[in-house]
This record gives C-alpha cells, structure tokens and sequence, in this order.
C-alpha cells in the first residue's frame, strides 16, 4: 500500500511539473472568475448571448471563425439561442454560394448549414487592411494562447500609455499582456461601446468576459458535456475501483501474503 | 509452464487442441507461476498493455474522420472536435493516452531499473523493450506532426533536420525523408502511414517481450531466482488479474481527469494554431516525454556530436544488462546502487526540465552537467559499482526463513516498502 501511495505521490509531482513548464513564461494575468472553471463548470447562457454580440459587432469586422456553422448557435452547451433566432442571425448575413446554372457565383442570405461570414476573402487582403498583421482566427483563439482566456481577458484590458522613452510605430499600441508588448489592433472595446439587449451594462470588463467566455465556447463546443461526462466517469470508476479493492483482498486472504 | 501436460477435458476441446493449441496457451497464461511478492510497481507492465490497445483503437477511430492533407489536416482534426459524435472525446484519450503511455512506460522502464529486472536470463526482454520504447517515440513523435499546428510543423523540422547532421549524405536524407525540399504535404502523408504502422509493429514486440518473459519468469523485488510453481508464487489468474485490474483503476482515474478536466494541460498551445511556415514560435519544444533527450541533444555544442549522444542516451539502456556488472538484481539489497540510482532518477528529471527552457546560460549549464551524468552513471559508475559494492545478503526464497537469520523476509519487505 505504501508503494501506492508513492506511485499517486509521483503522478501528482509530474502534474505539477508539467504546468509548471507550461507556465513558465506567464506573466500574472488579470483574473476574473470564469464559470465554465471547475469539475461542474458550464458556460453563463447569457454571458454567451453577450458575448456573441460583442463578437459579431466588434470583432468580426476583422476576425473570422471559420470553424463555426451558425448552427452551432442553438446547440445545446452553447448560446443556446432558439432555432429560430439562430435562422435570423443566419440570414442577416451575405453568403456567397454558386456557381448557378449560368456558372456564375451569387449571394444568398446565410442558413443554419453555413460557417459563419468570413470579413476577408482571403489572408492577404487581410493583411493589406490592417497594416500587415493578419487577424488571428478565432475559431480556436482561447485553446490557441499560453494562459487561454486569462490571456485574452487581460489583452482586451491591456491597452495602456507606453512607458516614457518607447516610441511606437503608426498603428501600432502598447498592451501590457500582449507577448512583446506591441499589439497592432487598436483598443477595440470601450464602455457602452455595445448595447446588451437584456439591459446588463455594457462595461469594458464585462464585454471583455462575455466576448471572452464565447471565444471558450467557440473553442470548447462539448465542454459542459465533457465535465458532466467526466464526473459520472470518475464517479463510476471510484465505485468501482472500491469494489475491485475489497474482492483483491478477499482473493489475496486465500494465502498468507499481503498484497 | 506447469508441471503436468495440459489435456482439454471436453471432446472437441481435445480435438481442437490437438490441432492449434489455443487452450493450452490461455491454460498456460492463467497458470502461469508469478512471484507473490510483486508490488504495485510490477503492475505497469499490464498498464501498458492497456494503453496500447487504446491507442490503437481510438486512433483507428480518429483515421476514419481525419484528412492526411497539409491543407485540410487542422480543420479536420477541428472537424472531430467539434462535428463527429464524441470525436472530442475520442482525440483527447488519444492524445492524453499518449502522454499516459509515455509515463507508464517511464514508471516500467525505472521499476526494472531499481530491481534490476534487466540482468541474466532477462537480457532480451530488456532489449525487446528498448525497441518498443524507441519505436513508441518516433510513433508519437510523428503522431503529433498529424494535426498540422504549428508546434507539428516546427517539431518535425527541427527533428527531421537532426539527419542533416550525417556527413556528406546528410543534406540528401533529409530531403529524402521530407519527400521535398522542406516539411510539407508530402511529409505529412508519409507521417501519417508509419504512425499508422508502427503501433502494430509494437504490438507484435509486445507479443515477443511478453513470449520472452515467460520463459524464465517475472523478477521480483527480492530479485532472487524462485522455483516456478512453489510457495514463492501464486497463479496468474485470479491473483495477479485482480491487482493488476485494481491498479489499472487507479491509473484510469488520474487518464481520467487529464481528459475531462485539462485535456491541453500537456500539450503546446501553439499546436491550436494552424502550420505555418513562414512564422517560427519562439520556442520549439517537443512533447514533456521527449524532453530528457531533447535537453541532451541541445547541451552538446556540435550538432553531430549531439545527434550522437542523442542516440547514444537510449543506445546504453540497450547494453545495460553487460554495463552493470553487479551479480546481485535487486537494489533492496545493493546499499549504495540504490543511492546512485535515486540521483539518476533526479538526473533524468532534471534533464526534462532543462529541455523544457531556453538552451541558454545556466540552463545550458544545468544541461551540460546531467548530460555528462547521465552517462557516468551508465558507463563508469555501474560497472565499477559491480565489483566495489558490498552487497546484503540474499534471502533463500520469498517465504522460507533465511541462511543467518538475516534479512528475514519481513523486514526485507519493511525496507522494500520504505524506498
């Protein structure tokens, strides 16, 4: 039994270890608390529905997500909006779809089946319109950064004078968070920059963690079924474990030894 | 390995057994005399086992939905996150199995480390080993080039680069390897067959490590030869089934939580980022389980010699069994082995640490000297360990009292346990 304990006590040193190295390079980032954290962890509904919005008005002028279908917006584990939201929210944008029977490309409005609109046709003209930095994808921004969403909340409120004696480039901004500290996206969110349709008030903070929480949904679809899943899992395994214990030792009793 | 011949009792049984004796094989295996005495460290072997059927499974599963293609492989890999029934569940055992693997096999490889396992009649099991372990590397090493992010691109650069070392030939390998002038579709689609491959190649090894330790049996902590059946064993079945299905549990809970509450904790979160070639990451690191290796490639300051004590590492794990010149197995009865052997532990850890930070100023440093220690433990100090050492003495078997009364087998075990 000692031995068993030393093999848990190894495996809890090399877990420890093993953040430790990915943690290395980590500065303190802001905190606040994320209610997707933690074994029962699930997403706020509403802070999602925020979120999106900050999203689709703020970012998505220069971000896309293409790994998302705006189906995926009335799935269960998500924003959850209803079937027929989500068909609206589909059909306000421009999908270009084609070639028709003449062979030529048309745009239709978007249905539940689409991936969502991407702002640029392709990373060049990205590129070309915003100073040549290339938007990141944010399909899997939160999985994507050392720190996850801790990262992105403190870039998002990161935005600060330069210290005296660093001179910046044109179109280029002093972030505390941001790795090297230059970020070429100007400040994008500001207090009552959104108007949240279910009257919560639109602070820099709370945009910041609403958009922020999406970008982990968007990251993450399965993750409130991961962490259910995962506690019946544990739960069954402990049980378990518990009964294959006692039938060992019933078993070993047979003979004078321990096990 | 029973004494008396095994005769099926039904009819066709006997028929069928005459022909292909499968019963006598599974007769063999739940018979099979194993040392009562084997602690809990003795249950990885069965671990392994265990994870390698899951990675063949899962990743016959992820096969199904993932495109080898240097344009689609990401999306699709994202396309099993998010679209396949359970893929998410799927790829994260996957991926978490790999490095749960990778920590079973490091828990194995130091058990036969520590009692000794290695030694005369085990040699090929050993080497069988050693060929598993390496083959399990390149498995994974190419098995997180396939989903196409940028740790994926960089990682199989840098490491396919490492055969640009060879004299003369070596800019020509790497190209041959590559199938292009640089990591590209071509490389991904070849990476992908062989990490296809070489799972089957290790199970076939399993086969043969298992064959082969049937033949003189499992050591044991005591590490003192048995006579197989007797008092000092118990039969495979139910004893040995039962201890090992408890401590798989065990394992299974800790894989559990890594796959359901950090799936990402042990991998780079650059590799969520899509290849690119034109953007090196800042650091590249390999995966926590090659980063020994990793620390002492990049200590040697020339990049052939590097490559060759890279090699060399895992090259004198295969010779162990004639650099350890010790008669004695187990270290429970080898007092100062046991001290060398706790600082290899240390060593090997430190190494993976170092491997993990910036090759630089007292990093390098740190790397410089585990490296050289590394090796002075394998090349001087075992082997003079052997003949200097004065050794306890050995106990007559596992349960019978001991000539001179001492180490009895209680405290044998009291010491055994205390380690």
């Amino acid at each position: 039994m000692k031995n068993f304990f030393k093999i848990i006590y190894l495996f809890s040193l090399i877990i420890i270890g093993a953040s430790q190295v990915n943690s290395a390079e980590k500065v303190e980032f802001l905190k606040t608390d994320w209610s997707f954290k933690g074994l029962f962890g699930k997403f706020d509904r509403g802070s999602l529905q925020r979120g999106y919005q900050v999203y689709t008005e703020v970012c998505a002028s220069c971000h896309s997500m293409k790994y998302l279908s705006y189906r995926n917006l009335s799935e269960k584990g998500g924003p959850e909006f209803s079937i027929d939201q989500a068909k609206a929210i589909a059909a306000s944008f421009d999908i270009t779809d084609g070639p028709n029977e003449d062979g030529e490309m048309f745009t239709r409005p978007g249905k539940l089946s689409d991936k969502f609109a991407m702002p640029y046709a392709n990373e060049k003209e990205a590129q070309a319109a915003n100073g040549g930095a290339y938007p990141p994808d944010m399909s899997v921004l939160a999985k994507a950064r050392g720190g996850g969403v801790d990262y992105l909340y403190s870039v998002l409120l990161g935005y600060e004078d330069p210290p005296s004696g660093i001179t910046l480039d044109d179109g280029v901004y002093y972030n505390k968070y941001m790795y090297g500290n230059n970020i070429k996206m100007a400040k994008p969110l500001d207090d009552g920059l959104v108007e949240y349709s279910d009257g919560t008030e639109a602070t820099e903070e709370q945009m910041a963690k609403d958009v922020v929480t999406f970008l982990m949904w968007a990251a993450e679809p399965h993750l409130e079924t991961r962490h259910r899943m995962g506690f019946k899992a544990i739960v069954y395994l402990i049980i378990l474990s518990i009964l294959v214990y006692f039938s060992m030792k019933k078993i070993w009793s047979r003979i004078e030894s321990e096990v | 390995m029973s004494d008396q011949e095994y005769v099926p009792k039904s009819k066709f049984g006997k028929w069928f057994n005459d022909r292909l004796p499968l019963l006598s094989l599974a007769n063999h295996l739940t018979d099979y005399p194993t040392p009562k005495n084997l602690n809990y460290w003795w249950t990885f072997g069965g671990i392994l086992t265990f994870c390698l059927i899951t990675q063949i499974v899962t990743g016959l599963t992820l096969a199904m939905h993932y495109i080898a293609h240097s344009d689609l492989a990401f999306g699709s890999v994202e396309h099993i996150m998010r679209d396949v029934n359970y893929g998410w569940l799927i790829r994260y055992v996957h991926a978490n199995g790999a490095s749960m693997f990778f920590l079973a096999v490091y828990i194995h490889i130091f058990r036969a480390l520590y009692y000794g396992s290695y030694k005369a009649p085990r040699e090929v099991i050993w080497i069988i080993g050693m060929i598993i372990y390496f083959l399990m590397m390149a498995t994974a090493f190419m098995g997180y080039v396939l989903p196409w992010g940028q740790m994926s691109f960089w990682g199989a650069t840098v490491i396919t680069n490492l055969f640009s070392a060879i004299p003369f030939v070596g800019e020509g390998i790497v190209s041959w390897l590559w199938g292009g002038f640089a990591v590209d579709n071509p490389t991904l689609t070849r990476f992908y067959s062989l990490h296809y491959l070489l799972p089957f190649l290790i199970l076939g090894l399993v086969v043969l490590h298992i064959w082969a330790l049937h033949v003189p049996g499992n050591n044991n902590p005591i590490g003192i030869n048995i006579k197989k059946p007797s008092k000092d064993t118990v039969p495979f079945h139910p004893y040995i089934v039962i201890k090992d299905a408890f401590a798989l549990l065990m394992f299974l809970i800790v894989f559990a939580f890594f796959v359901f509450y950090s799936p990402n904790i042990l991998g780079h979160a650059d590799n969520y980022i899509e290849a690119n070639p034109m953007v090196t990451p800042a650091h590249i690191v390999p995966e926590w389980y090659l980063l020994p290796f990793y620390a002492i490639l990049r200590s040697v300051p020339d990049k052939l010699f590097g490559v060759i004590a890279m090699f060399a590492a895992i090259f004198v794990l295969v010779i162990l069994p004639w650099l350890d010149t010790s008669k004695i197995r187990s270290a429970v009865f080898r007092p100062l082995y046991k001290q060398f052997y706790w600082i290899l532990v240390i060593d090997v850890l430190v190494l993976g640490y170092v491997g993990a930070m910036p090759a630089e100023g007292l990093y390098l440093l740190i790397a410089r000297v585990a490296t050289a220690y590394y090796f002075l433990h394998f090349l001087i100090i075992l082997p003079v360990l052997g003949y200097k050492e004065k050794t306890i003495p050995l106990p007559l078997s596992i349960t019978e009292p001991v000539l001179g009364g001492f180490p009895n087998p209680s405290t044998v075990k009291k010491k055994e346990s205390l380690n």
